[in-house]
């Protein structure tokens, strides 16, 4: 990235953050020193490494396939910021 | 009553000395008095609990064998689902969420007798090691109320080391449960990768993430595991055998190999806790174990690892709080703005800030670079800890490298927040069970914590290993002169 708040501006978006430009400012300045830090990992000789994506000595888990009643629909409307006729009403998308 | 220990609140109530009811005032005594000091707690149950306690006073008068942790109070972190009441991971996000489902562990719990008093505060959505990112209150370390808890489950170590209950549940993504637990002077473990449920726990970093018991003693450590632990079929990484756990533990050291982690044992680790973990280390040593240092070089990239990951993996999962379904929504009437904004508005900066941190490391041009070499360097700390465990039964290392720090010390300065968390974020990493003890106080009176990690699945000898440590020195227990004093209900 050519600079931080170039950086900042471009994951913020693929993000879905919509930042202030005093936020811009201050996680750029942030995220420049973190990533700067992080990026040690690029130094270390992994030859030979297969990656870990998780410790468990599983794979595939699967519940026996029979149909069992969920939650009510009314329950899980009740959390939604906006709900109408039984859906969850959001902005108009076309 | 003293709300100290859980086995002995069960004993008591189980031969009907002292009923539910009155152990649960007891409880909330105790937090009306001093929590507008503390703030561990962001929401307190009192109807639910005292529901409880009069159906278990009930059930106990009929004759009726009500749990091994029949009556005991208890704190839950606020990133555990709790039916009907608000569950926020301290975030404006899910300031008014109310879940229509119980975590496991919680459903466990109350199986088990346990009385639910209220909800702690965290960092926001478990990310941070001070609970100063909660966006819903401020916690206070009972030893000194000028210092921070840790975290980010630092409530409930809060709510622990200030006598309000004997045993609260947190999670550990990167040494969560752990490093509040030092700070606080109170036991916390962080179980095997696999080993509880993580349903109903509020995704922060699905390959790290473990819940786990925060308390006075290493026997109620013990007892709340025997508890939560097990298979649960909505949870596919839960591992499918139970864990073993003795009735009474192991607490023999005889011939028992421990390793000093010499990564952790440096210059960069305060004097007085380095001082205090030798002392422990001595102590291993005189009393049968054999102990040698033993390098873990990967260590040193630990926090690296920890960061590419961890924010990955937070950045997918919390992809999901878009305004939608449940949550924090912005006024807006186009769809992109009301995606962003809300995020904006919903989310404080530490989350912001991983979030961010996790999505670059995903991104395109960057993920080789970022993301799968710090999967790659994950699994060489694997290794390293493998290499260890071939060579000792137990390693040793402090749990911090500081004890409790002054609020606000570390709040603009991010990376130097991420470095405290050096000794942790290697157990989550390698997917090894890790407990956290007192060991000792420093020249402020401020509690020491020592930090014990094992090969997967052996929280027995864990558990065993710091029985013996703690009936040999009277660290555990203490309560804080802070806030100190009987409460009476």
């Amino acid at each position: 990235m050519d600079s931080s708040l170039d950086l900042v501006r471009h994951v913020a978006r693929l993000a879905r953050l919509e930042l202030t430009p005093e936020e811009e400012t201050t996680f750029g300045r942030q995220l420049g020193q973190i990533v700067e830090y992080v990026e040690q990992v690029q130094a270390v000789d992994t030859s030979g490494l297969e990656p870990t994506s998780h410790c468990m000595p599983l794979v595939n888990v699967v519940r026996a396939d029979e149909p069992s009643p969920g939650l009510a629909r009314q329950e899980l409307l009740a959390n939604a910021p906006r709900a109408e006729a039984g859906m969850f009403r959001v902005p108009k998308i076309l | 009553m003293s709300l100290d220990s859980a086995r002995q609140i069960q004993a008591r109530f189980a031969c009907g000395e002292v009923s539910a009811q009155e152990i649960l005032e007891a409880s909330f005594a105790r937090i009306d008095a001093m929590d507008d000091r503390v703030g561990a707690f962001l929401t307190l149950m009192r109807d639910r609990a005292m529901t409880r306690a009069r159906d278990l006073d009930r059930r106990r008068a009929s004759g009726e064998d009500c749990g091994v942790l029949a009556g005991v109070p208890v704190a839950i972190k606020d990133n555990l689902c709790t039916r009907g009441a608000r569950t926020t991971c301290a975030s404006r996000m899910l300031a008014d969420f109310i879940p229509p489902y119980d975590a496991t562990v919680v459903g466990r719990l109350e199986a088990a007798g346990a009385v639910i008093v209220g909800k702690t505060n965290l960092d926001e959505f478990a990310m941070g090691s001070s609970t100063e990112n909660s966006a819903l209150g401020r916690t206070r370390n009972p030893w000194d109320l000028g210092r921070v808890p840790g975290g980010s489950s630092g409530g409930s170590a809060a709510a622990v080391a200030a006598g309000m209950v004997p045993i609260a549940l947190g999670s550990d993504t990167g040494g969560s449960i752990r490093q509040p637990a030092a700070l606080c002077g109170v036991v916390g473990l962080k179980p095997t990768y696999g080993a509880v449920s993580r349903y109903g726990l509020i995704a922060f970093a699905s390959s790290l993430d473990q819940v786990g018991p925060l308390t006075g003693s290493v026997e109620d450590a013990a007892r709340v595991l025997r508890v939560i632990s097990g298979p649960d079929p909505r949870d596919s990484t839960s591992l499918p055998q139970a864990l073993a756990l003795p009735e009474r533990l192991e607490g023999s050291l005889r011939s028992l190999r421990v390793g000093l982690i010499a990564e952790l044992d440096t210059d960069g680790v305060d004097p007085e806790t380095r001082a205090a973990v030798q002392r422990a280390a001595d102590w291993f040593a005189r009393s049968g174990a054999s102990v040698e240092r033993v390098s873990l070089p990967a260590i040193d990239h630990g926090i690296a690892v920890y960061y590419l990951i961890a924010t990955a993996e937070a950045s997918a999962n919390l992809a999901r709080y878009d305004g939608v379904r449940y949550g924090w929504r912005a006024d807006r009437s186009d769809l992109l703005g009301m995606y962003r904004q809300t995020r904006d508005q919903g989310f404080g900066p530490e989350v912001k800030r991983r979030i961010m941190l996790g999505t670059y490391a995903l991104s395109a041009g960057y993920y080789e670079a970022c993301y799968q070499q710090g999967q790659l360097v994950r699994s060489r700390l694997r290794q390293d800890f493998e290499a260890g465990f071939e060579r000792f039964d137990l390693l040793l290392s402090p749990t911090s490298p500081q004890t409790a720090f002054a609020l606000g010390e570390k709040v603009d300065d991010p990376l130097a927040m991420y470095l405290a968390d050096v000794a942790t974020v290697g157990a989550n990493l390698a997917g090894i069970p890790a407990l956290s003890l007192p060991c000792g106080f420093d020249s402020r009176g401020l509690p020491i914590g020592l930090q014990l990690m094992g090969p997967a699945l052996s929280e027995a000898r864990l558990l065993g290993a710091a029985l013996a440590f703690e009936h040999a020195h009277d660290y555990a227990g203490r309560l804080p002169a802070a806030i100190a004093g009987p409460v009476q209900p």
